[in-house]
């Protein structure tokens, strides 16, 4: 009796090791998934590990990439920066992925960039982001400044008539270099430097009294005005209350949002947001037929009809199925081979056209601006007319003016100057 | 002995009851006249002039702004404002609030909105009466932007000038005097025959004397213009004058008159010093709203830390645990959602102060007089109490919704306006600190807690069970943080990490107050409130922050214990 156990043991066992060399030797390629999932940031980047595997199973569904079947690796790098340059380190030596998507916050991409390079990898990056940079190891699949934020304020200075401008965000990188931009940009427009007003604010600043006020005060010399708020995370709820109580309507002065999309706005009170503006390239309101689709398989995935969409969602989408693309086009998944390949690839984006990866390793996209509604989704009020083409290196800096990316032969170089003719190597 | 702690609990709990009562009811005073203006806008009015027959042209007009763009839309409201009048006011509401919404088919307008049961019935626009048979599936909403939204307040501000109620006339009033025209000062002068009110006469004398100022030739007539618009705040005033007194761009004066330029300067002179003296004020009130929200969050650990003498760095953890108890009240009575706060300070209270209990039942009287291990275990309950909160509610912060007569602000003039959230809470801080202050010095339980703290041996003696006066003074003091956490919920997010961003607010607080001293902590959380909110506009709101720090860590220097430092044989 304990003989016939042992010896079922043993043969499970055994089994079991033959099954996973059988699994091992079977060729798989995979996929590395670099969200946090965990810390402050797993509110935000959870959902993006959730997207890329519903995209592995649905193209293994498809048959896989090149006859062989998808397989992901997801590692926590926990919302701590250094964490994400040792697991991206890992994910490449360790377990030798062909491709991560990963990354929210700048400095995590920051900190990942130097291992990518060094080790060759290849990263898809999903979120709106400061620019000023172009790796040949990265596609930046999220928007640059010159598709969401320069837009945004096109549409305020000529459908709104906005003469007036309060730049508003947290102190960290993101807000400062768009910031900078946006300043360089509205005087370039010939708006005075006294109708600018900036303001930064610690994160998870909550008592906006005086700012709001001073906003106010600001916003009553009867030119119109409008906020630009490149504010982050928590502090945006207190922030939108405190201007709903102090009676600044979003007629009197709309506030234009970079941060806050869909899944910020699901399980908050959006009363007090009502009517205020945010720019992204993809709203979960846009009536297409690969959006809804898209929301189906969402929902069906999480097995949650309630869960919201959002434009990083869609800017992995768009990197996902251009990386099969590339792959399949490619012939191989080596990454200086798909790299190439990815250049100048299109895949339809959702929002009913299509998204063209440019020499620079950043997307064409149109650019959307809608109005918040009571249900939490947006109501677009304005488009581009085509596609806005990512600019890497803004125009708007003088560090950056003549700097330009191009991957493709002769040039090679992510930050060649058109004026001395010369690559000065990447350094990020 | 324990009789006694429960009688005069049984005393302040009445108290408290009494008190917070008296305190709803002060906000509901302050409320109800903002409320009543509210109600008045949603409600539609149904006079025998609505059942006027709509001409065709009306009628096709209607057809059109169903299917129309958002562009084409204001077109078709400036057509409809000059072909009607009166009875175009409910229409113009609906689609304010976006209740406005047509059929596919025959393109024919309907209001939708939820019913006295919260369900979504379709009403007709005109009459405001229920379509019976018709739902809201087939209906496609009419979409209005923040430009049409502004249109369409100028409309209704149009009508309601001569027809609405008087918070309604006042209100549109306001609105008519930001861009004056020839058609508006008709408006005005119709409306200043038939106005009864003092206060909106006066209001449209000054749309009259603005236009006064900008078309009249006579200088005198001018002059005594300005004389009226001198002693007004209105924003649109203000910038009228100031084009007065500018210079274009080749260095001249716009205004070619001198007597009327120096009258605008005088004129201006008198309004800037009346802004700067409100400006005063509105940042004064700032101060002594962020004041109360330290001195709510600080008031526990004054309790805790101050005068029993532990480092609790689970006191956040307490704050947020009574913002959760705000949240889970809500979504037990989900259909009086006005009325949760309410609830939520009482079992707040409990919550937190039962927590407290059990904090020191199990882990703090252990660790009696050894700070070091108090702190190091007091930080490890906090992370467990967050991620215990995680685990149940999720990382993501809760919706806690801010009742009616919380939201808006009471407007004494153009310039300086108090919101009531920030009014509330600045005048329940200070409630609750004297009910504190109460308790302590008028109840056994304070006597105890006092005499347990000034000489813990002796007390015993006495007859005192420290143990028990030790766990219901730490109860106490959590149980205050815990109704810290209800007036927090209605300012900043309920999250995990609530409590985390007091913390340090609460210990820099009792600190510079002065350890032991509950009058210390009024004083201090006041003082470093109304010295941010000063500093916050010259130095932006980061620096604000370090430059306190700063001054404080310099303080403590100095004096080491405090503002109020305690005095006699109970310091030692």
């Amino acid at each position: 009796m304990k003989l016939k156990k042992i010896a079922a043991g043993l043969a499970l066992t055994v089994g079991t090791s033959a099954f996973s060399l059988m699994a091992l030797a079977a060729d798989t390629i995979k996929v590395g998934v670099l969200h946090s999932l965990s810390g402050t940031m797993a509110i935000s980047e959870t959902t993006l590990k959730d997207t890329v595997l519903m995209m592995v199973e649905e193209q293994n569904k498809k048959g896989g990439v090149m006859g062989k079947k998808l397989e992901a690796v997801v590692v926590d790098p926990a919302s701590n920066w250094p964490l994400f340059a040792e697991k991206a380190r890992e994910l490449i030596s360790k377990d030798e992925v062909d491709v991560i998507f990963g990354c929210w916050t700048s400095v995590s991409r920051k900190s990942v960039l130097p291992v990518i390079e060094e080790l060759n990898g290849l990263m898809f990056y999903p979120v709106q982001y400061e620019g000023e940079e172009s790796s040949k190891n990265v596609f930046y699949t999220g928007a640059a400044p010159n598709q969401q934020a320069i837009p945004a304020v096109d549409y305020l200075m000529n459908d709104i008539g906005v003469e007036r401008w309060v730049l508003a965000g947290t102190d960290y990188v993101y807000p400062r270099t768009t910031n900078k931009i946006l300043e360089a940009y509205l005087k370039a427009k010939g708006v005075a430097a006294e109708d600018i007003m900036v303001n930064y604010t610690p994160f998870g600043h909550s008592d906006w009294q005086s700012i709001v006020s001073d906003i106010k005060k600001f916003g009553s010399s009867g030119k119109a005005t409008a906020v630009v708020s490149t504010i982050n995370g928590d502090a945006n709820v207190p922030f939108y209350k405190e201007l709903a109580n102090q009676g600044i309507s979003s007629e009197d002065i709309p506030v234009v949002a970079f941060s806050v999309g869909e899944e910020e706005l699901s399980g908050i009170d959006t009363k007090p947001l009502v009517g205020h503006l945010a720019a992204w390239n993809y709203f979960q309101s846009v009536d297409a037929p690969e959006n809804e689709a898209f929301i189906e398989q969402w929902h069906a995935f999480t097995k949650d009809d309630k869960r919201v969409t959002n434009d990083p969602m869609e800017a992995t989408y768009i990197g996902f199925n251009m990386w099969v693309k590339a792959v399949e086009k490619a012939g191989s998944t080596d990454v200086d081979k798909v790299e190439q390949a990815m250049i100048g690839m299109t895949t339809p984006n959702l929002t009913g056209g299509m998204a063209v990866m440019n020499k620079n390793h950043h997307l064409s996209k149109p650019v959307l601006i809608g109005e918040i509604q009571d249900d939490g989704q947006f109501e677009v009020v304005w488009s581009t007319e085509g596609l806005v083409v990512g600019d890497a290196w803004s125009d708007f800096l003088p560090g950056s003016k003549d700097l330009i990316a191009d991957w493709t032969a002769p040039v090679k170089c992510g930050n060649y100057n058109t004026k001395t003719k010369t690559c000065s190597g990447q350094n990020y | 002995m324990f009789a006694n702690v429960l009688s005069s609990w049984g005393i302040s709990v009445k108290q408290t009851r009494q008190l917070i009562g008296w305190v709803f009811s002060l906000s509901l005073l302050l409320g109800s006249s903002w409320l009543y203006a509210q109600q008045s806008i949603d409600k539609i009015e149904s006079t025998d002039n609505y059942a006027v027959a709509i001409s065709a042209d009306v009628d096709q007009l209607f057809k059109d702004l169903a299917a129309a763009n958002l562009r084409e839309k204001s077109n078709i409201i400036t057509s409809l404002d000059q072909q009607s009048g009166r009875e175009m006011l409910p229409v113009y509401q609906a689609m304010l609030n976006g209740e406005l919404y047509y059929d596919k088919e025959s393109l024919q307008l309907y209001q939708v909105k939820d019913n006295d049961q919260g369900k979504e019935s379709v009403y007709s626009v005109f009459s405001g009466e229920l379509v019976e048979g018709q739902t809201a599936k087939g209906l496609k909403k009419v979409r209005v932007n923040n430009k049409l939204r502004k249109q369409l307040r100028g409309s209704i501000a149009r009508i309601q000038l001569l027809f609405g109620e008087r918070a309604e006339r006042q209100a549109a009033a306001q609105t008519m005097l930001d861009n004056i025209s020839p058609e508006t000062l008709a408006l005005f002068q119709d409306a200043a025959e038939n106005e009864s009110d003092q206060e909106i006469r006066d209001l449209l004398a000054v749309g009259m004397a603005m236009n006064t100022v900008a078309t009249a030739s006579a200088t005198e007539e001018r002059v005594a213009a300005i004389g009226v618009l001198s002693t007004r705040l209105e924003t649109p005033v203000r910038n009228q004058l100031m084009n007065l007194v500018d210079k274009d761009s080749s260095g001249e004066f716009v205004e070619q008159d001198a007597a009327v330029r120096a009258a605008a300067e005088s004129a201006l002179k008198e309004i800037d010093g009346k802004i700067r003296f409100y400006g005063f004020m509105e940042k004064l009130f700032f101060g002594l709203s962020l004041g109360s929200v330290f001195l709510l969050a600080a008031i526990g650990l004054a309790i805790t830390f101050g005068v029993m003498g532990v480092i609790n760095m689970a006191h956040g953890e307490m704050i947020m645990l009574g913002a959760y108890t705000t949240y889970v009240v809500q979504l037990l009575m989900p259909n009086h959602l006005e009325w949760t706060i309410l609830v939520a300070i009482p079992a707040a209270f409990l919550v937190s102060g039962s927590v407290g209990v059990i904090i020191e039942r199990t882990v703090i009287r252990f660790l009696h007089g050894r700070p070091l291990e108090t702190l190091l275990a007091t930080f490890g309950i906090s992370l467990i109490l967050q991620q215990l909160v995680r685990t149940i509610f999720s990382p993501l912060n809760r919706q806690v919704s801010t009742p009616d007569w919380l939201s808006g602000s009471i407007e004494l003039n153009p310039v300086f306006s108090l919101t009531y959230n920030r009014l509330s809470i600045l005048i329940f801080s200070l409630v609750v600190f004297a009910i504190l202050m109460l308790v302590m010095k008028k109840t056994s339980l304070g006597l105890n807690v006092r005499a347990v703290s000034q000489n813990r041996n002796m007390a015993k003696a006495m007859g005192i069970k420290t143990e028990r006066v030790d766990s219901m003074t730490f109860g106490l003091g959590s149980g205050i943080a815990g109704v810290a956490g209800v007036a927090l919920s209605q300012l900043t997010n309920v999250g995990p990490n609530l409590g985390q961003s007091y913390i340090i607010d609460s210990f820099m607080v009792v600190v510079f107050g002065g350890v032991g001293n509950l009058l210390g902590t009024l004083v201090g959380s006041f003082s470093l409130g109304v010295a941010n909110k000063f500093l916050e506009p010259v130095t932006g709101a980061v620096l604000a922050n370090i430059i306190i720090l700063v001054f404080i860590i310099l303080f403590i220097q100095k004096r080491p214990k405090g503002l109020f430092p305690q005095k006699g044989r109970a310091a030692e």
